[in-house]
C-alpha cells in the first residue's frame, strides 16, 4: 500500500521506511521558526533545558507581528529574540526593514524548500506546504524542544484529497479556492489532516495561488495543506534555494480518508462573513454590506501577485470617502517591486495608506484596529469576534480583487462591478 | 490523578482570540494573561474562576492560533482540566506540552451541563457528573504522550532524556 505525500516525508525525517496513519513518531526537523510573540515563551523553556541550539542555521527568527513595535512590552518582546539571535549566532534572524512578514519571507529568501519538515511557532507556517514541504504549526514550547534537539513528535495524520480541474475564471484567485473548501468542509472538517492538493487544475495554479491556499489549510483545522512539486515549483525555487532537498511524491495507490473535488472553473469571488472562515458566501450576495475599512496584505495575501491584483481595482480610482484602506505589503522585496510596478502610487493617489510589511491589523495588534460597530473587508485569514479589534466589529475574508472593489463602492463589490 | 470542581460550559469553535485577545499579546507572564482570559466571550470568567475549575467545551476548542499564551492563560487561571468534544490540533499540543490535563470525550461530552460539578480520573479517563450520576470515558493519550503529560510537560520530558 502506498503513502501519501505528507506519509512519505514524514517517514522519510522519521527514518522509516512506512509509516502509518495514527502512529506516533519522532522527526527530524529542517526548519524551526518563531516570531516576536512567540519566541519568548519558546527562549525561557529552552534555557530550561541548558543545552546549545541544534543547529544555528536551521533555527529562523523573524520579527512580524507587533512590529514595528507598537509599545514598550512589545519591543522587549522583539529584543529577547534580537539577543538571543546574537548570543547564539543564529544566522537567519531578519531585522525590521530587512524582512517581512515570516510566511511571505521564507519562500522569498529560499529557506523553504520541497521535502522537508518545518516546525513554526505560529499556525500559518503551513503556508510552505505550497512548495511540497510538510509544514505546521506548533507551540513555542514544542519550538524550544526543537532548537534543543532537532526533531520533534506527530501523530501521523490521514491525508484528504484534493481533487482540483479546470483553470480560474478571471478575477477569481487562490484566496477564493481555498474559502470555497473550508465553506464547504467547515473550520473542522480537516481536523488532524492533512489537504492534498493535486490534479490537473494544480498546473493552472500560480505559486501565490498555493500559498495562499496552503496558508489557510489551518482554518479548516489541518494540520497541514500540501501541493505536488511541478515545473511551476521548479521555477519559483531556481535561484532561490540554495540548499540540498529531496523531491518526494504520493504513491499512486496511496490511501485518503476522503476525496473532495473542485471544478476551479465553477468558482466566484467569495467572502467569509463574520465570526467563522467557514461563513462562505458569493461576494456578489453581500452588496448591502457597507463597510468602514479594508486590509490588504497579510501572510495570506501579502505578495506581488495580490497587490497586482489590488493596483488593477484601483488604478486611476478613489477609495470611497467611508473607507479607511490599509494596504500591507508582505516584505521588503514585495515593497520595492510594488514600488517599481507603480502600485504604491495607484494605492496613495486612490486614497489608501501603504505600510511597512507587518502582520499588524490582522490579529488585531496595531495598524488598523476596529472600533465597536465597524466592518472590514480583509485579505487576512481569521474572522473570529474580536480579532481585528473591538468584539463587536466584523471582519469579512476575501480575495484582494473583491477588497479592492469593496474600498471603491464603500460596501461589499465585486471587480466586475468596478471594471465594467 | 482525581480532580473535582466547579465546571464552566462553553459551545464549539472556542478559538484562541477569545481565550486571549492579541491585544493582550505583548506579555507572556501566566498571571498577566489570567486576568484576561476567555474575555471576549465570557467577560466573567477571569473575576470568578476558582483554583480547581473546570473548563467543559464542545468541538474544535482552542482553534486559530497556536499561541502557547492560550493554554497557560487557562492554567493560571487556576483551570486543572479542560474537558471537550473536541480539540483544535494546536492547542491540544500546547496543552500536554506545558502540562494542563485534556479529556477529548466526543458526543458524550452533552451529558455535562452547565453548573454540573464534575469529578475526573485522568489516569482512567473516567468523567463523572457528580450534579448527575452520569459517568463517561474519555479517549485516553495515547503512547508517548502519556509519558510528556506524566513528566508534567515537555520540557520536563526533555530533560529527563524521554525523547533519547
Amino acid at each position: 500500500m502506498g503513502m501519501t505525500l505528507t506519509e512519505k516525508i514524514l517517514a522519510r525525517h522519521a527514518g522509516m521506511e512506512k509509516v502509518e496513519v495514527g502512529q506516533l513518531i519522532r522527526c527530524k526537523v529542517d526548519v524551526v521558526l518563531a516570531n516576536d510573540i512567540t519566541f519568548p515563551p519558546a527562549a525561557k523553556e529552552f534555557e530550561k533545558i541548558g543545552r546549545p541550539v541544534f543547529d544555528k542555521d536551521k533555527i529562523v527568527l523573524v520579527p512580524d507581528h507587533f512590529t514595528p513595535n507598537k509599545d514598550i512590552k512589545s519591543a522587549e518582546m522583539a529584543k529577547i529574540m534580537r539577543d538571543f539571535a546574537r548570543r547564539n549566532n543564529i544566522v537567519h534572524y531578519y531585522e525590521v526593514g530587512r524582512a517581512g512578514i515570516e510566511h511571505v519571507l521564507l519562500p522569498e529568501v529560499g529557506l523553504v524548500a520541497p521535502g522537508e519538515v518545518i516546525i513554526g511557532a505560529d499556525s500559518h507556517t503551513c503556508t510552505y506546504g505550497a512548495l511540497g514541504a510538510f509544514a505546521t504549526g506548533v507551540g513555542s514550547t514544542d519550538v524550544a524542544a526543537a532548537m534543543a534537539t532537532g526533531e520533534t513528535w506527530f501523530k501521523v495524520p490521514a491525508s484528504i484529497k484534493v481533487i482540483l480541474t479546470g483553470k480560474l475564471p478571471h478575477w477569481v484567485g487562490g484566496k477564493d479556492v481555498i474559502l470555497t473548501l473550508i465553506g464547504m468542509i467547515g473550520v473542522d472538517g480537516a481536523r488532524y489532516q492533512s489537504l492534498e492538493f493535486g490534479g490537473e487544475g494544480t498546473a493552472s495554479l500560480t505559486m501565490a495561488d498555493r500559498l495562499t491556499i496552503a496558508n489557510m489549510a489551518v482554518e479548516a483545522g489541518a494540520k497541514n495543506g500540501i501541493f505536488p512539486v511541478d515545473d511551476i515549483t521548479r521555477r519559483y525555487i531556481d535561484g532561490r534555494v540554495k540548499k540540498t532537498f529531496e523531491v518526494l511524491a504520493a504513491d499512486p495507490d496511496a490511501v485518503y480518508s476522503k476525496v473532495i473535488e473542485i471544478d476551479l472553473v465553477k468558482l466566484e469571488p467569495v467572502v467569509a462573513k463574520p465570526h467563522l472562515p467557514e461563513n462562505v458566501c458569493p461576494a456578489s450576495s453581500l452588496s448591502h454590506i457597507a463597510i468602514d475599512q479594508v486590509v490588504i496584505g497579510s501572510c495570506t495575501n501579502g505578495r506581488i501577485e495580490d497587490l497586482a491584483q489590488a493596483a488593477a481595482v484601483l488604478s486611476g480610482r478613489s477609495v470611497h470617502p467611508n473607507v479607511r484602506v490599509i494596504i500591507i505589503p508582505g516584505s521588503q522585496e514585495v515593497y520595492i517591486n510594488a514600488i517599481k510596478l507603480g502600485y504604491v502610487e495607484t494605492f496613495l493617489q486612490a486614497g489608501a495608506v501603504v505600510s511597512t510589511p507587518t502582520c499588524g491589523p490582522c490579529l488585531g495588534g496595531h495598524m488598523g484596529i476596529l472600533a465597536a460597530g465597524e466592518k472590514a473587508v480583509t485579505t487576512t485569514n481569521r474572522n473570529f469576534r474580536g480579532r481585528m479589534g473591538h468584539v463587536d466589529s466584523e471582519v469579512y475574508l476575501a480575495g484582494p480583487a473583491v477588497a479592492a472593489a469593496s474600498a471603491v463602492f464603500g460596501r461589499i463589490a465585486t471587480p466586475e462591478e468596478v471594471l465594467v | 490523578m482525581i480532580l473535582e470542581g466547579n465546571t464552566w460550559r462553553y459551545g464549539d469553535n472556542v478559538d484562541t482570540d477569545v481565550i486571549i485577545p492579541a491585544r493582550y499579546l505583548n506579555t507572556s507572564n501566566p498571571a498577566e494573561l489570567a486576568v484576561h482570559c476567555m474575555e471576549d466571550i465570557d467577560p466573567g470568567f477571569a473575576g470568578k474562576v476558582k483554583q480547581g475549575d473546570i473548563i467543559v467545551a464542545g468541538r474544535n476548542f482552542g482553534c486559530g492560533s497556536s499561541r502557547e499564551h492560550a493554554p497557560q492563560a487557562i492554567r493560571a487561571s487556576g483551570v486543572r482540566c479542560v474537558i471537550a468534544h473536541s480539540f483544535a490540533r494546536i492547542f491540544y499540543r500546547n496543552a500536554i506540552n506545558i502540562g494542563l490535563p485534556l479529556l477529548e470525550m466526543g458526543e458524550a461530552v452533552e451529558m455535562i451541563r452547565p453548573g454540573d460539578v464534575v469529578k475526573v480520573d485522568l489516569a482512567a479517563g473516567r468523567v463523572e457528573n457528580v450534579t448527575t450520576g452520569e459517568v463517561a470515558t474519555a479517549q485516553p493519550l495515547p503512547g508517548f504522550i502519556q509519558d510528556i503529560a506524566r513528566a508534567g510537560g515537555l520540557i520536563n520530558y526533555v530533560k529527563e532524556g524521554g525523547n533519547e
